[in-house]
């Protein structure tokens, strides 16, 4: 029941994550980051089995990190990125016991200045979107979504339909999610904002 | 003396030497001349051929030019048994990236991967290396046109221009003399058969004897290879003129 958001502005990525990490009906933590960085303009948001995802998670941030490495620093672009963990789900999704992992992947493209969001599920559907959502969350704030975004937003606008979606959230969803972690990609990188 | 130390790759010498690595790289500098130069708009490549008889039947492909990938070719200069098993090894490698990445392989990056492949022969035991150098002729997106060799020991190396094969040195020192980093394609190739025309030991050159290759950017920005028909080739001899040219100096 993690929440994930996603959605694609102007000049950067704002990723979404929920602060609670749940087990059955208690929440275990209240300052749980869904993230992972996986090299300077690629982020890897996560929701889905325990335990499942931060080893998927981490194990994807260790091959892009191998990768850097390997090519003298040069770095993946988001489409690339995006498809090796659609090919590492779909390879795992084919094996005997198969991630259940669902990810949103923000990236910033350096080369093109052009920033993306892609979607991707457990089975390794994979979708560039403008913006995205996994699981419960989706069913609240696609509508919102639909209704408010505009392809030419800044950040500031861009926080602003995140807002809305968290306060749609708290007021429909019936658990504490403890709020949200917002990290924005951009040309300069990954930071974190607060909504 | 020396003779302990051959028979086996993975042996040094007393000297620190690996005699089977050297033998293989002796057994190039026999091979024919293949050079490749990098213009401003395009790589050439262009080699000799050595097997001219007149009853070998063309099947139409070149004999020691190659296509890696979309953006790749290659000129061998050695043995084209061992040359094929490497340039297969290389093309899966260029798909297997562009599967997983949906991007072409970057030059290097493949290259590497290749020449992982030759050190691994000079050092696990019970075989011999592979007896082929590469000419490397390539495009990506962060570094555009690029010239690479590498060579039986494994090591690789980015040029303007180079020759590998017989006579490298000599046609080395040619393109040394006459390169200029502003060359475009047209005058890189030029500088190549005229370069090819002092370094082969044959007096009148021609497509039968030469084999050409060009990487350049097509109008759509897309990377166009060819690999040169022996009637453009011979037109490229005439036009120039160089045969002529070189006759009068």
């Amino acid at each position: 029941m993690d929440i994930i958001l996603g959605v694609r502005l102007q000049d950067c990525t704002l990723v979404a994550t929920s602060k609670a990490a749940t087990r059955g009906i208690s929440v275990l933590k209240a300052n749980d980051d869904k993230t992972r960085i996986l090299n300077t303009h690629n982020l890897l948001a996560y929701t889905g089995e325990a335990g499942d995802t931060v080893q998927f998670a981490e194990y994807i941030q260790a091959n892009i990190q191998l990768y850097l490495m390997r090519e003298n620093d040069t770095e993946l672009s988001p489409k690339a990125t995006a498809l090796f963990v659609r090919n590492q789900l779909a390879t795992s999704l084919r094996s005997r016991k198969p991630y259940q992992v669902n990810v949103l992947i923000g990236g910033y493209d350096t080369k093109t200045d052009v920033p993306a969001l892609s979607w991707i599920d457990y089975l390794g559907t994979h979708v560039e979107l403008p913006y995205a959502a996994h699981g419960y969350a989706a069913f609240y704030c696609s509508s919102l979504f639909d209704r408010h975004y505009r392809k030419d937003m800044d950040l500031e606008a861009g926080l602003d339909l995140l807002r809305m979606c968290v306060k749609e959230l708290e007021m429909r969803m019936p658990i504490d999610f403890k709020g949200v972690y917002v990290k924005v990609v951009g040309k300069d990188g990954v930071r974190a904002i607060e909504l | 003396m020396s003779r302990r130390y051959d028979s086996r790759t993975t042996i040094f010498s007393p000297e620190g030497r690996l005699y089977q690595v050297e033998y293989a790289q002796e057994a190039i500098a026999n091979a024919g001349t293949a050079i490749g130069i990098l213009a401003a708009d395009g790589v050439v490549l262009a080699c000799e051929k050595k097997v001219t008889s007149k009853l070998l039947d063309k099947d139409g492909s070149a004999e020691k030019l190659y296509h890696i990938n979309d953006q790749m070719m290659c000129a061998v200069a050695g043995m084209t048994a061992d040359a094929l098993i490497l340039v297969n090894n290389a093309r899966v490698t260029a798909q297997t990236h562009l599967k997983t990445y949906n991007e072409e392989i970057p030059c290097e990056l493949l290259i590497k991967r290749l020449c992982d492949v030759k050190q691994g022969y000079t050092q696990h035991g019970g075989l011999r290396p592979f007896g082929v150098s590469f000419l490397y002729a390539g495009y990506d997106d962060r570094y555009q046109f690029q010239l690479y060799t590498s060579n039986p020991s494994g090591n690789y190396s980015g040029w303007k221009a180079t020759a590998i094969g017989a006579n490298n040195s000599a046609a080395q020192t040619l393109l040394k003399k006459d390169y200029a980093s502003d060359m475009s394609l047209r005058g890189a190739c030029e500088l190549a058969i005229k370069v090819l025309s002092k370094t082969v030991d044959s007096s009148n050159l021609n497509s039968d004897k030469l084999e050409f290759a060009t990487l350049s950017l097509g109008a759509d920005g897309r990377v166009v290879r060819k690999i040169w028909s022996e009637l453009d080739v011979d037109l490229l001899i005439k036009e120039l003129g160089v045969l002529e040219k070189a006759d009068e100096e």
